[in-house]
């Protein structure tokens, strides 16, 4: 389904018919911009994990998730700056650097995804307040981030140190960096991982019943505190991870260059059916499908404009969702 | 007690209000819509630091002499945020409310189009130092400028690439929601087809202004395999797009205009960047003369070289001030200092700036030189060619 989405949109008729020779490279691209999808889909996938999680436990949209996403980025320049042997504290190869960077900012930014749960969202809830306030709160925390950090670092952009060799192998006309490889991979290991804590272990069966019933929880003895922390530690993880890979990826860092992304990487979660791990991973993926496919064979002038409506045309027809389950509230 | 506390805080608005009025009288107030935050914070970077320099070399020979008196200098800067919106907003706090002769910026088409036309409604004159789209001026007798035309600069641009790379096809990707950025990849489309052929621009691609991933576009131009690529772009896309390219196989080179001339473009795009072109105001590498000296003095105050923009307003600060000192009234009913000093700017024919000689035309927009300028291995802007009209 993914992938016959251009044969929906065929592209506009070309000036002369298309001679042998250009239609393999027409496959060419066609296979380029697939590749392309997968790396872009990979970020949208990695941000929209952390929303589902958070929803599908608290029936909370996380709107502060996308500018969490930006604080790994953030974190992971200057942790990666710290350390780098020219200038830096410690003159670490880049290596050794990158493999300290990600697991140092995917703790750290945890810690400010906890912290945000713990000022914000966990005072409203004690007082059992309505879900849009605390909803509305995660939006106003999300811009508390952004402006934050404007007003504390300045408006200049960072670029981040490049911490892999980059190596380019090309195959025809298709052509790959081993950081795209990486993105892709990790973006598939983290769903496996995380899919396997989700359904397979005990305190993935504690988040779901968490998700069915919060009230009746503590009656079964099940800490609800402690896993509400470490759903927000899981997803703001993973947002680090993805704000190392990204800022590696995209190396021009700013305090507003979550909020896109993360509204994005939203509705890709939305429309692979919020609450579900794997309709955040297919949503993102999808996204990244539709809006690179859209550009590819559209003026790209129009890429938000059809990517989108596609996207509308998707959940009019599923309104939860590809994975999606209607919910019916208890009470 | 609640009483006493608001009688004693509109006493103090009311004394905050008194001094305001009075040292409005005293000193020549000029206000800066700059784009200090937002996406091209670099650039109200260096605009606020020229004129801040400007003003207190001034200041320091006690004021701005007007008639025969000297007026010390008081310049505000607002923040535009990079936003059409805003930047039409502060702009008219600037008119309005601090009661400023003239208005210095913003220096954005994209904000300057907009804030041109409420400076033009307001009848107060303003000049944007970096602006090169025409709609900013056009047609609005209180607008100036300091930079040259996109229509100019697009044919520089499009021959320079031409018989630099020996060059036959191009592509373009450029920022639809920009005028800038719009206005010169359709002028450089033009200049290039009439040069070269009707299908001689591959490709003309565009893309949003959040936008990170350009590997859609970027196939699709690759695929068609033009002899270069041209990015009428700011210089933070500039530092994702080139990279992204090479990425995806891409070899040839980029040819760019002058917003990629920011000082912060190499720390942004490392060397990916090295070895291109772009098309400006002005070169640093091998200036002489005042424009030397005034490089001179910016890089011992703030430890970097000028770029373009820092040149441009100050230039554009020296236009206000020389009419003004035409003008020879700053005291008195506002509106009729600001009508004296927009007829005296109209009034300068020949300008001697430290980005070239230039002289005005009926719509306030002068006629100077451009440059070409090799970004080179160390990271310098370095003059190649000049092109006059």
């Amino acid at each position: 389904m993914r992938c016959g989405m251009p044969a929906v949109f065929p592209a506009p008729a070309p000036r002369r018919a298309p001679a042998d020779h250009e239609k393999g490279s027409l496959m060419e691209s066609f296979i380029q911009q697939c590749v392309n999808a997968l790396q872009w889909g990979s970020f949208y996938a990695l941000i929209a994990l952390g929303y589902t999680l958070v929803y599908g436990v608290l029936r909370l949209i996380n709107f502060a998730h996308g500018d969490i996403f930006m604080v790994g980025a953030y974190i992971a320049f200057f942790l990666s700056t710290g350390m780098l042997a020219e200038g830096g504290m410690f003159g670490f190869s880049r290596e050794l650097t990158l493999a300290l960077t990600v697991p140092l900012t995917m703790l750290l930014t945890s810690c400010c995804g906890v912290t945000l749960e713990r000022i914000a969202y966990r005072p409203l809830r004690r007082k059992g307040a309505h879900r849009l306030y605390v909803v509305i709160t995660a939006l106003m925390c999300g811009l508390i981030l952004e402006n934050g950090n404007l007003a504390l670092l300045g408006a200049s952009r960072r670029a981040l140190p490049e911490l892999l060799d980059k190596r380019i192998y090309s195959l025809g006309g298709i052509a790959v960096t081993n950081l795209k490889l990486l993105v892709i991979f990790t973006a598939v290991l983290v769903f496996v991982f995380l899919h396997g804590i989700v359904t397979r272990t005990r305190i993935g069966m504690a988040m779901r019943a968490v998700s069915y019933n919060r009230f009746a929880l503590p009656l079964m003895g099940i800490p609800l505190d402690s896993v509400i922390v470490f759903t927000f530690v899981l997803g703001s993880g993973i947002a680090g991870l993805g704000g190392v890979l990204f800022a590696m990826s995209y190396p021009v860092l700013e305090p507003y260059m979550g909020a896109m992304t993360g509204w994005k990487a939203f509705i890709a979660a939305v429309v692979g059916g919020i609450g579900d791990v794997r309709g955040a991973f297919l949503g993102g993926f999808l996204l990244a499908f539709v809006e690179i496919m859209v550009a590819a064979f559209l003026p790209s002038t129009f890429r938000d404009l059809f990517a989108f409506s596609i996207l509308l045309l998707i959940l009019w027809k599923r309104p939860t969702g590809i994975f999606g389950m209607p919910l019916t509230t208890k009470i | 007690m609640s009483m006493r506390i608001r009688v004693l805080g509109l006493a103090c608005m009311a004394a905050l209000f008194l001094a305001g009025g009075a040292r409005a009288a005293q000193t020549v107030k000029i206000g800066f819509p700059l784009e200090l935050t937002g996406e091209i914070p670099k650039v109200g970077e260096s605009s606020k630091f020229a004129a801040e320099m400007f003003k207190e070399e001034i200041n320091a020979k006690g004021g701005l002499q007007v008639g025969d008196k000297k007026y010390p200098l008081e310049f505000i800067y607002e923040d535009n945020e990079a936003r059409p919106e805003s930047a039409v907003n502060v702009t008219l706090k600037l008119i309005e409310r601090d009661e400023v002769i003239a208005v210095i910026g913003p220096q954005s088409s994209r904000q300057a189009v907009p804030a041109g036309g409420v400076a033009n409604d307001n009848e107060t004159l303003m000049i944007s130092p970096w602006s090169t789209n025409p709609d900013t001026t056009k047609d609005r007798p209180w607008v100036f400028r300091a930079a040259f035309l996109d229509p100019f600069q697009a044919p520089v641009a499009a021959n320079f690439a031409a018989k630099q790379f020996n060059a036959k096809t191009t592509a373009v990707i450029f920022e639809i929601s920009n005028d800038y950025s719009k206005g010169l990849a359709d002028n450089f489309k033009d200049a290039w087809t009439k040069r070269n052929g009707k299908d001689s621009v591959l490709a003309f691609e565009s893309h949003g202004p959040k936008d990170q991933d350009f590997s859609a576009q970027l196939t699709k131009i690759i695929a068609l395999k033009p002899d270069f690529i041209f990015l009428p772009e700011n210089y933070s896309f500039a530092a994702l797009i080139i990279p992204q390219a090479r990425d995806l196989g891409y070899k040839n080179p980029f040819m760019g205009s002058d917003a990629w001339g920011s000082a912060e473009l190499m720390s942004l795009c490392g060397d990916a960047c090295k070895g291109q072109f772009f098309s400006t105001h002005y070169a640093a590498a091998g200036a002489r003369g005042a424009t030397k000296e005034f490089i001179d003095k910016y890089t011992k105050k703030y430890g970097y070289v000028p770029d373009d923009l820092a040149a441009l307003t100050w230039d554009a600060v020296r236009l206000v001030t020389q009419a003004i000192q035409a003008g020879g009234k700053v005291e008195g009913n506002i509106r009729d200092i600001r009508r004296i000093v927009r007829d005296k700017m109209a009034a300068i024919k020949e300008f001697d700036g430290i980005t070239g000689k230039m002289s005005f035309d009926e719509q306030g927009d002068p006629i100077k030189c451009a440059v070409v300028v090799e970004i080179t291995n160390d990271g310098q802007f370095s003059f190649k060619e000049s092109v006059c009209p």
